[in-house]
């Protein structure tokens, strides 16, 4: 059993898992940090941006100052933003089987993977994850295709240059794998290859292995995943919550007893508590409002958006804020709104019960129905006849390098009155906001990741006792900026093995068993006979049958008639000889009856040794030696067929045939 | 016993007797205790006995029952009452011949029942027993039944309630043996112990010689309450007979029930026998405070540095104790612990705190928050060492702060663990928070000030701070900014108090405006107090009202959580008392317009919760009573506004302050009834009180009366109280006026009289035709206020208490559930 590491964040996992002749892709994450190198994509002309300055070598070469721009110390490349893909060279893709999807965040990367390696497998995935991850990608495409850019820098990944080049740019990772966002029709076609699973549905792959997707916990639809055999069980662990927000909660039961968990998707934040972060929010928003200043919350289409509508839905009355505009900017914002309202199953028990009663499951509904609440599908349009300052605006993308929050960032940031809120926790807010400096507006970071954090990890690894756990290098060491929290660490025994990008890791278990089916008339066939209390044994001959990873006995053809009719036998009709079966021993020979059965048949001068492993009969007159141990008894004569024929069938007595 | 008791008890006691009958419930039974108690102790119980025949007879028909048929309950309540009685001597003697006593407490009683396997029964039989044992004849009694011997085995009982009661009940029977033994310790030595009490001494020792920690516990525990209560000079011979045993028991790894031992030479040290002498005791003590678990020698240090008479030696140990874990975690974070003198005695022994510190998360916040405590108990004492360590004290709680804020980065591995453990612990947040809020007594060095401030700030600021820990945070900081003893005008001194000021400001505004309501609530005390202070300090002036904070407070008005509101209330009439809602009334805002007084008027007419409605009659009492601008201007015109809405409200409390706030203008307007001090030293008064009759008018007009008078027939009694003390008051004012009155009473002031007639009756809706000043007068004069002010004087419950009561509740109850099971047919 084998894990391939193609990713190495560790919360945009893409791993791969051989197991059993299958090879079942785990997650397929896209590693988005890398467009942080990358200049922000206005949607409107922005003549600062414009107007940076090319950069150049020390030396004055300014060979490149066409690709990479100087903004407040910091280096962009202006260019279309590229993505890191998971590792393609570990494996070849193209024999991947399954590909199993945890949640809507862990799928960004499936139109490279599915469209552009040869893939022919079947992804699995709930409906919501299929739903949202859809939006998602939907979002990002448009984000990207409708600032078209004709320039596509790629002289700064030259090798020689790229060491040149100032930090972050320098020790960018894999810069020759980085790719450009695909299209629609990519995710149309990747998204064609999914299969809809539910909750504990037991899909059965090759007949090999079974898998189970399991309510995670941290968002609607997410799910982790049970790869199972008869004897053993691998459980995949990524992104769950045990908070109580909108999705369904956690099923930790069902993971217990996992010969090997890998552990992925833990809170990126470890040291924020989430509902601090929302009070943060809330606080911050208020004083901003009051003051006449607007609020940007650069946030993902779906998701913790939810939380914060709801939270805010209980606040703005009390706050005072309920005549203070909320627009939400996004091209699927619309959609994904209404989505959330009709994934009923997926939710937690309160927003379930919503729905019979009948109301909606999120009280955004209500927001929205109040005209407090306005989604839009860009700033431009409707929006810019709608639009009333001071208001709070919630739109992405959080890296803040494309889509409509590069707008109110050149709109706003020139105000010290206004606040940027960052509540996602997947983008550095300072690498962020890199671009847009010197900046006036107020920044405040409240990452909002209800992701499990090393405190619950600790009790769900107590809780369902894994023989061994896997996970991300990063989470076996404190992060480095906090090196001395040593409680910012996975602590289980034994020791978690890690892996990063790239590696190939054995997983430390063995496969001892397999299953094997009997059919019906052989086993009629057989006779059990108890040897000791509770255990019986029976001899089978029969013919083993395997198709499909599955295993069959079945009964042994009759023996084959004397075919003196036909001249040739045909190959297929060639069954195997059943030899003539000796019986089976069972038991142990207790060394004084045997000797006293020896002396009662005439033998006289038997000396018994005593050896490490059992006991050694000699009969001294006849030359001979009966070495009896556990397992095997010998009879030494030279020569004396008769003698050791005879002595045989006295130690025979003492044994059990069948 | 009064007759009609004495006819209602042969039906009682029959029902009690009656295994068919149930009793509803044991607080009965206990009440009834409680009353033969008080009978038996004002008279004697052989009388009684003798008089209520029905009382021997249910004891006797008790045990005459088949075990099986006996209900604990009534068991238990007849050794109860058997012991009750046997109390006297000649009522023992008497109840002793029908060998009833025996009966119930010998070996063949209810101890070989199956009903003392109920703990109620065990309970009774020990409770009697102990009412039993006043008298030499109990004593023999006791020696003679066997009680002694299963006392000894209820020690280890499984209900704790009973284990207690056995083991206290030994050292009583000890303490009574003892009796009238001669003074002298030397003639107590040797075999000269009466035998029950050498019984029970032989027990203890026995027991401490015993390798089972249960049994060491009851030794142990028998002891700390005989040290405890009994304070003869016998004592000391047991102390002198028993200490080496307990020293031996230090001897063991681990030590034997530690806790136990803690108790047991705090009670040998409090004790005055021990006062002089010291009996090895310190010496133990010092051993113990060295080898016990630091979580265990904690109570022990603390327990010994409350002690007048101890040894300085030992103080310092026991401080070092206390000191050790503060120690540790500054020594593991790195920082200077404080002067050198005080850390010597620490370093012993702080292996094993730093063990403990290190061994486990739940073992470290275990120790720390009890360390805490412990030493915030004993800072205010008198007993707290001379040499306080003060910025060691300070300098740890500031870094326990940060490790669980997590800001610290200790280089040591120590240090790292100890963030591991900390960080984000609430208990130990709330435990280091109240610490150092006591702390702001001492004097503190301006840099470690500052530390202080940044420290609180950090923890008001950081969003991970739970509600609690905000409010102990809040509490914190005013205790440091009002006893650093530093006025905010002190900012050109470049003290830390008002540059705090500056930064705490923007935090309390992101307070006022969380989503948590106990923060928002936290945040609004902490204003109303800071500005209760420093209202009048031009610097705390400023900041405030450059800041959002009276515009957010009066936002909070409108909060929907009540207590917000309420708090908002009190806040806001604090700000404005001392004129600093200006910034608010610049907002534009419609409230503003309106008014303060008009926003607080309309939340005492509609608001539906009663704190904020008793938070504005609090508000407008006191501005009565400060003469706040907006009241003055027009008086009355504010009495008359505020008192119909607080006469007619639902809340006792809004009425009974409505009421304050007619005291506070009668104060105002006929002067004060009697200075509280003959010697006070009156300012001459602005304007003299208005003439009498002119008083009386406009209190007419006002409804003061139709108030008062409707309030002293309130169904709630602190309200009727003070409505009558209100009327005394006026009576007093009122009385040389009430001399120029004819005498005979007109028909308007019999009317009046009728309708306080049909109001005490219950009959609240009957409306009061408009007051004269003569009918006021009047009533005032021919209503019995005295009587009622003591009536009302009486506890509400004093008519239903009565022992005749109790029975009739008992029969009752027993007649309704017989009703309920004949419903039940």
């Amino acid at each position: 059993m084998k894990l391939y590491c193609l990713s190495g964040h560790p919360t945009l996992p893409c791993n791969i898992l051989k197991f059993k002749s299958t090879t079942i892709m785990l997650d397929c994450g896209l590693d988005m940090t890398s467009t942080l190198n990358f200049l922000p994509l206005p949607l409107v002309q922005s003549p600062r941006l414009c107007n940076l300055p090319g950069w150049s070598l020390k030396d004055g070469n300014a060979f490149l100052d066409k690709e990479l721009k100087e903004c407040s110390g910091h280096v962009f490349v202006d260019s279309v933003p590229e993505f890191c893909l998971p590792e393609t060279e570990l494996i070849d893709l193209s024999t991947v089987d399954v590909i199993l999807i945890s949640n809507y965040h862990c799928m960004m990367a499936l139109p490279y993977i599915t469209e552009h390696t040869g893939f022919t497998g079947t992804v699995y995935a709930t409906e919501p994850t299929v739903q949202i991850g859809r939006l998602l990608m939907e979002e990002l495409v448009n984000f990207i295709e409708r600032v078209p850019k004709a320039q596509s820098a790629s002289l700064w990944k030259n090798k020689d240059i790229q060491r040149l080049l100032p930090s972050p740019l320098k020790d960018a990772v894999e810069v020759s794998t980085w790719r450009r966002c695909y299209t629609m029709q990519e995710v149309n076609s990747a998204l064609s290859k999914i299969q809809l699973v539910g909750y504990s549905q037991k899909i059965e792959l090759f007949g090999a292995v079974q898998v189970t997707p399991l309510s995670s916990g941290y968002a609607l639809g997410s799910s982790n995943w049970i790869i199972q055999s008869h004897y053993e069980k691998v459980s995949y662990v990524s992104g769950s919550s045990l908070l109580t927000t909108h999705p369904q909660p956690m099923d930790q039961t069902s993971l217990k007893n996992s010969d090997v968990l890998v552990l992925t998707g833990l809170t990126q934040i470890p040291t924020a508590n989430p509902d601090g972060m929302v009070g943060e929010f809330c606080s911050n928003l208020a004083l901003t409002v009051r003051n006449g200043g607007n609020v940007l919350v650069p946030c993902y289409p779906s998701g913790v958006i939810y939380d914060l509508l709801e939270c805010l839905y209980q606040y703005i009355d009390s706050a005072g804020l309920s005549s203070i505009p909320f627009y939400f900017i996004s091209p699927v914002a619309n959609s994904s709104l209404e989505f959330s309202q009709i994934f009923a199953e997926w939710l937690c028990h309160n927003k379930q019960s919503k729905v019979y009663l009948p109301e909606p499951p999120f009280p955004h509904a209500e927001l929205i129905q109040t005209n407090k609440l306005k989604h839009y599908p860009s700033i431009h349009g409707d929006f810019s006849n709608d639009f009333r300052q001071p208001c709070v605006v919630f739109t992405g993308h959080p890296s803040l390098r494309f889509g409509d929050v590069v707008h109110f960032m050149e709109l706003w940031g020139k105000s010290s009155l206004n606040t940027v809120i960052f509540t996602e926790p997947d983008f550095s807010y300072l690498e962020a906001l890199a671009p847009y400096q010197p900046l006036a507006m107020k920044c405040i970071y409240c990452p909002i990741d209800t992701r499990l954090n090393f405190i619950q990890v600790s009790k769900l690894l107590k809780e369902v006792q894994p023989l061994h756990v896997v996970c991300p290098e990063q989470y076996t060491q404190p992060p480095p900026a906090q090196s001395h929290r040593m409680d910012l660490m996975i602590d289980c025994q034994p020791p978690p093995m890690s892996y990063r990008r790239a590696e190939v890791l054995a997983l430390p278990f063995k496969r001892r068993y397999e299953k094997i089916e009997i059919m019906p008339e052989l086993a009629d066939s057989l006779v059990p006979m108890e040897i000791k209390p509770g255990i019986s044994l029976a001899t089978v001959s029969a013919v083993l049958h395997t198709k499909d990873n599955k295993h069959v006995l079945q009964p042994p053809p009759r023996p084959a008639q004397p075919t003196s009719g036909k001249k040739r036998k045909r190959v297929s009709d060639d069954v195997p000889d059943c030899q003539v079966l000796k019986p089976l021993l069972s038991g142990s020979i207790p060394v004084e009856q045997f000797v006293q059965t020896l002396e009662k048949h005439g033998f006289s001068d038997i000396k018994v040794e005593d050896t490490a492993k059992g006991h050694i009969v000699l009969l001294q007159e006849a030359e001979t030696l009966i070495q009896i141990e556990e397992d095997s008894t010998h009879i030494i004569c030279d020569n004396d067929e008769m003698l050791r024929v005879r002595l045989r069938d006295l130690v025979l007595k003492f044994l059990q045939k069948f | 016993m009064d007759p009609e008791c004495a006819r209602l008890l042969p039906a009682l006691c029959a029902v009690l007797a009656d295994p068919s009958q149930a009793v509803a419930d044991d607080t009965c039974l206990e009440k009834l205790l409680d009353w033969f108690k008080t009978v038996t102790e004002a008279g004697s119980s052989l009388l009684l006995l003798q008089e209520n025949p029905c009382l021997v007879d249910l004891l006797t028909h008790v045990l005459d029952l088949k075990p099986q048929n006996v209900s604990p309950r009534v068991l238990s309540f007849s050794l109860c009452l058997a012991g009750t009685f046997a109390a006297q001597e000649d009522c023992f003697e008497y109840l002793q011949q029908g060998q009833l006593l025996l009966g119930l407490f010998g070996e063949a009683g209810p101890l070989s029942w199956a009903a003392w396997s109920v703990p109620i029964v065990r309970s009774g039989w020990i409770r009697g027993l102990r009412s039993l044992a006043q008298h030499p004849s109990a004593l023999h009694f006791l020696g003679d039944s066997g009680a002694v011997d299963a006392l000894f085995s209820l020690q280890g009982d499984s209900s704790l309630f009973v284990a207690s009661a056995a083991s206290q009940l030994l050292v009583h029977i000890l303490a009574l043996s003892m009796q009238g033994k001669a003074a002298g310790s030397s003639s107590l030595q040797g075999s000269a112990w009466p035998a029950c009490a050498q019984k029970i001494v032989d027990h203890v020792e026995a027991c401490l010689c015993s390798t089972a920690a249960p049994q060491v516990t009851q030794a142990l525990n028998v002891l700390t309450t005989t040290f405890g209560r009994c304070h003869n000079p016998w004592t000391e011979v047991l102390w002198g007979q028993l200490g080496p045993l307990v020293a031996h028991l230090l001897e063991n790894e681990p030590i034997p029930a530690a806790h136990s031992l803690v108790d047991l030479l705090l009670s040998v040290a409090r004790s005055p026998v021990f006062a002089s002498a010291d009996c090895g005791l310190w010496e133990t003590t010092a051993r113990m405070l060295s080898c016990l678990s630091p979580s265990q020698a904690g109570p022990l240090a603390l327990g010994t540095l409350k002690l007048q008479n101890c040894p300085q030696a030992l103080r310092s140990q026991a401080f070092g104790v206390l000191l050790q874990p503060l120690v540790c975690i500054l020594r593991a974070t790195a920082q200077a612990p404080g002067p050198p003198g005080v850390l010597d005695e620490t370093t012993e022994g702080s292996s094993m705190t730093v063990d403990t510190l290190l061994s486990s998360k739940s073992a470290c916040v275990g120790l720390l928050c009890q360390t805490l405590a412990h030493l915030e108990e004993l800072q205010p004492l008198p007993q707290r060492p001379l040499h306080w360590p003060q910025t060691l004290l300070v300098e740890a709680a500031v870094i326990i702060l940060k490790l669980c804020e997590g800001s610290v980065a200790p280089s040591s591995s120590e240090g790292g663990r100890l963030c591991g453990a900390l960080a984000g612990c609430v208990r130990v947040q709330r435990a280091a928070l109240d610490f150092l809020g006591t702390l702001s007594q001492g004097a503190t060095s301006q840099e470690l000030m500052l530390q202080v401030f940044a420290v609180l700030l950090e923890t008001l600021e950081s969003p991970a701070s739970s509600p609690t820990v905000l409010k102990k945070a809040f509490q914190a900081t005013l205790r440091w900014l009002l006893d650093s003893s530093l006025p905010p005008s002190s900012l050109d001194l470049g003290l830390p108090a008002p540059l705090f000021l500056k930064e705490l400001f923007p935090v309390l505004q992101k307070r006022l405006c969380s989503p948590c309501w106990e923060v928002r609530d936290s945040a609004l005390e902490f204003l109303t107090h800071l500005t209760a202070c420093w209202g009048g300090e031009a610097d705390f002036r400023e900041v405030l009202l450059a800041s959002e904070v009276p515009k957010l407070t009066w936002q909070l008005l409108r909060d929907p959580e009540s207590y917000v509101r309420a708090s908002a209330v009190t806040a806001m009439g604090r700000l404005s008392s001392q004129g600093l809602q200006a910034a608010s009334e610049s907002s534009g805002h419609l409230e503003v317009q309106q008014g303060l007084v008009g926003e607080l008027l309309h939340i005492l007419s509609v608001d539906s919760e009663g704190f904020p409605r008793r938070a504005v009659a609090r508000v407008f009492t006191e501005w009565l009573r400060d003469s706040h601008a907006d009241v003055a201007r027009d008086t009355e015109w504010f009495v008359a506004t505020v008192l119909p809405m607080v006469s007619r409200d639902l809340d006792w409390e809004v009425r009974a302050q409505g009421l304050e706030l007619v005291q506070v203008f009668l104060a105002q307007t006929l002067g004060q009834s009697s200075p509280h001090c003959p010697y006070v030293v009156t300012l001459p008064k602005a304007s003299p009180p208005s003439p009498l009759p002119e008083v009386l008018r406009t209190l007419c007009q006002l409804q003061v009366f139709d108030f008062a008078f409707r309030a002293l027939f309130d169904c709630d009694r602190p309200v009727a109280q003070k409505a009558c003390d209100l009327l005394l008051f006026l009576k007093d004012k009122t009385a040389p006026c009430s001399g120029l009155q004819e005498p005979g009473e007109s028909s308007d002031v019999t009317s009046v009289e009728a309708t306080l007639q049909r109001w005490q009756a219950g009959e609240q809706g009957q409306p009061l035709s408009t007051l004269e000043p003569k009918e006021v007068l009047a009533a005032l004069r021919s209503m019995d206020l005295e009587g009622l002010q003591s009536r009302l004087a009486e506890s509400s419950d004093h008519v239903e208490k009565s022992p005749q009561s109790l029975l009739q509740d008992v029969l009752a109850t027993v007649a309704v559930l017989e009703e309920n099971v004949a419903d039940c047919y």
